[in-house]
């Protein structure tokens, strides 16, 4: 049962939550940008591809292009008009307009593209089930079995995933990423050293909403596309994972990631056995119970350990002056 | 009026809600000298800066800094013009080292654009950090976070931080507030010492001993217009300059300046 669940570790899911969560660090852990909206970007960019390859027909690395791109035109449309105004606003446009995507997704008024509440159904991975090198049938990896495409697919999305941290650390390291720190601390700070604070913050809020987007075309590669899946909920996981992992470190995002989804693998096993002893009465309800469960966890990490399992306390224990 | 000024304002305006903040006339900063901005608490000494240095916009107003117009400018363009400011409530950068507030501070960096950001890891700034921050004592604070930095040290944090960026003009609100005796010592010098590298300063201060001890010229604000401007000696043995300070005890002595000052 616990192989069951550590199989988490590395399946797509963990991969796409754990490169959005990459994203959503570099608009909060590394600039301070409050987006309470990276589940609108992951949509943009699940939608752009899915709906680039099966309606317009576009080849696979086309579409990744558009979709990728439509992330940067969406992320400007929110900035531009915000990043000037005070954080907080930040905040509320982008999981107002996150919740606006979804429900334009949702919609019969744009289904004949989207399919609308019913999303779509996957005839868009082709490209990447094609490009498998793997031996057909079923495959074992150490105590875990896979299906030669599923684990082909995880295995693209890990070296995405780990393509995209590294490139984080040496931006993180580097002096705009210094730059991105400054104006996290303090922009007035930034303003008078000759820096152009709405610039960089809107470098970062593209850059980490890209990096949400390729992290959508990534989630809905094993699966259909489902609107639901892009609620505000997947923000708030995102954010959990980014504060167990440690905000503001490189690598806290991944393995929050891998922590969170094992945790609601081995928390789902618990409720099944609880349903079969008695002691609950069905699966959605124990089910529901472990989302309430992640709310009580965000509230404990934030108050016992707000730096995270890599983050560093002294980093931290500032900001209680 | 001194004949060379780096920096000169007119009608300078600026009101909130209909009360007057700033509404100075004309001043002229002389390059290359040491200038104190004095005033009781209120005279909109600070409200000036954030005008002069583009935080705030003034209902009317034009200035010039070394023959370039930068009224309407954002913050970040006037320091590009080499015009860098302080702060009263100091603003150091509290999760990040001393040593990397300073590198922040150096400027063109191509290393700081996005595209290039691989480039210029700040091997000649990161020397030229340490040695300022030798000069101001900070160089054993080095690697520790600027937030573990007492309250004296980050105004000389943040007094390295803004010569780091190699200024024409350097603009000191209040310098001295909260910084002990011995380290007074030291900042006045440090002020000093950027006059004789040819930088102008202005500086907003409220110690009455330090302003005559380093300020070349000394402009007082009271009630957002400009009072009186001069020699130090000159300016504060001048009867309604201390009155202003001493408050409404001399009221009348005062009001009958600002008029004066406005005919």
């Amino acid at each position: 049962m616990i192989w069951e669940s550590l199989r988490e570790l590395i399946t797509p899911t963990t991969a796409a939550y754990a490169l959005a969560a990459i994203g959503l660090n570099v608009h909060f852990g590394l600039t301070g940008l409050l987006n309470f909206g990276q589940a609108g970007f992951v949509a943009v960019g699940a939608y752009g591809f899915a709906v680039s390859v099966m309606t317009f027909g576009l080849s696979a690395p086309l579409a990744i292009v558009v979709a990728l791109l439509l992330a940067v035109v969406y992320a400007l449309l929110l900035g531009v008009p915000t990043l000037r105004l005070r954080a907080d606003y930040l905040a509320i446009v982008t999981i107002a307009s996150a919740e606006i995507i979804r429900f334009a997704l949702n919609s019969s008024a744009f289904a004949t593209w989207t399919g609308g509440a019913n999303g779509l159904y996957n005839e868009y991975s082709d490209w990447l089930k094609g490009s498998n090198p793997l031996p057909s049938g079923l495959l074992s990896l150490g105590p875990w079995t896979f299906t030669a495409n599923d684990l082909w697919i995880a295995v693209v999305d890990w070296v995405v995933v780990l393509l995209v941290a590294g490139g984080i650390r040496l931006l993180v390291r580097s002096p705009w990423g210094r730059v991105l720190k400054g104006i996290r601390e303090d922009e007035h700070a930034m303003l008078s050293l000759g820096k152009n604070v709405n610039l960089y913050k809107l470098q970062a809020l593209v850059l980490g909403g890209v990096i949400g987007a390729a992290a959508g075309i990534l989630y809905v590669q094993p699966t259909s596309v489902q609107p639901f899946d892009f609620a505000t909920r997947m923000t708030f996981n995102m954010y959990t994972m980014l504060i167990l992992g440690g905000a503001a470190t490189v690598f806290g995002p991944i393995l929050g990631s891998m922590i969170f989804w094992v945790v609601m693998s081995v928390t789902d096993q618990l409720v099944s056995l609880g349903v079969d002893a008695g002691l609950l009465h069905d699966v959605t309800q124990g089910s529901q119970l472990r989302f309430v469960l992640v709310g009580v966890a965000l509230v404990l990490l934030v108050v016992f350990r707000p730096q995270g399992i890599l983050g560093n306390r002294t980093e931290l224990s500032f900001d209680a002056k | 009026m001194p004949s060379d000024s780096i920096l000169v304002a007119d009608h300078v305006h600026r009101h909130y809600a209909g009360v007057t903040a700033v509404d100075v006339e004309r001043v002229a900063i002389p390059r290359g000298k040491i200038t104190a901005l004095i005033g009781p608490n209120g005279a909109g000494k600070t409200t000036f800066f954030n005008l002069l240095t583009g935080f705030d916009k003034p209902q009317t107003g034009t200035w010039t800094f070394d023959g370039v117009r930068l009224d309407g400018r954002a913050p970040w363009q006037v320091a590009r013009h080499g015009m860098v400011r302080t702060f009263q409530l100091t603003k150091v950068l509290g999760r990040l080292t001393v040593l990397e507030n300073m590198l922040l501070g150096a400027k063109n960096r191509p290393g700081e654009r996005l595209l290039t950001f691989w480039r210029g890891q700040d091997r000649s700034d990161l020397s030229r950090a340490r040695e300022i921050l030798a000069r101001f004592k900070l160089d054993a604070k080095a690697d520790d976070y600027a937030a573990s930095l007492s309250g004296g040290q980050r105004k000389l944090l943040e007094m390295a931080r803004a010569i780091m960026y190699e200024p024409r003009m350097v603009m000191l609100d209040e310098p001295m507030a909260g910084v002990n005796p011995a380290l007074t010592q030291s900042l006045l010098h440090h002020i000093k010492d950027l006059k004789e590298q040819g930088m102008t300063v202005l500086f907003v201060e409220h110690d009455m001993h330090m302003v005559r001890y380093v300020a070349d010229r000394v402009v007082v604000m009271a009630e957002g217009k400009i009072i009186a401007e001069g020699e130090p000696a000159e300016v504060l043995s001048s009867a309604a300059v201390v009155d202003a300070y001493l408050g409404a005890h001399h009221d009348t002595d005062l009001r009958e300046l600002i008029r004066e000052s406005e005919s």
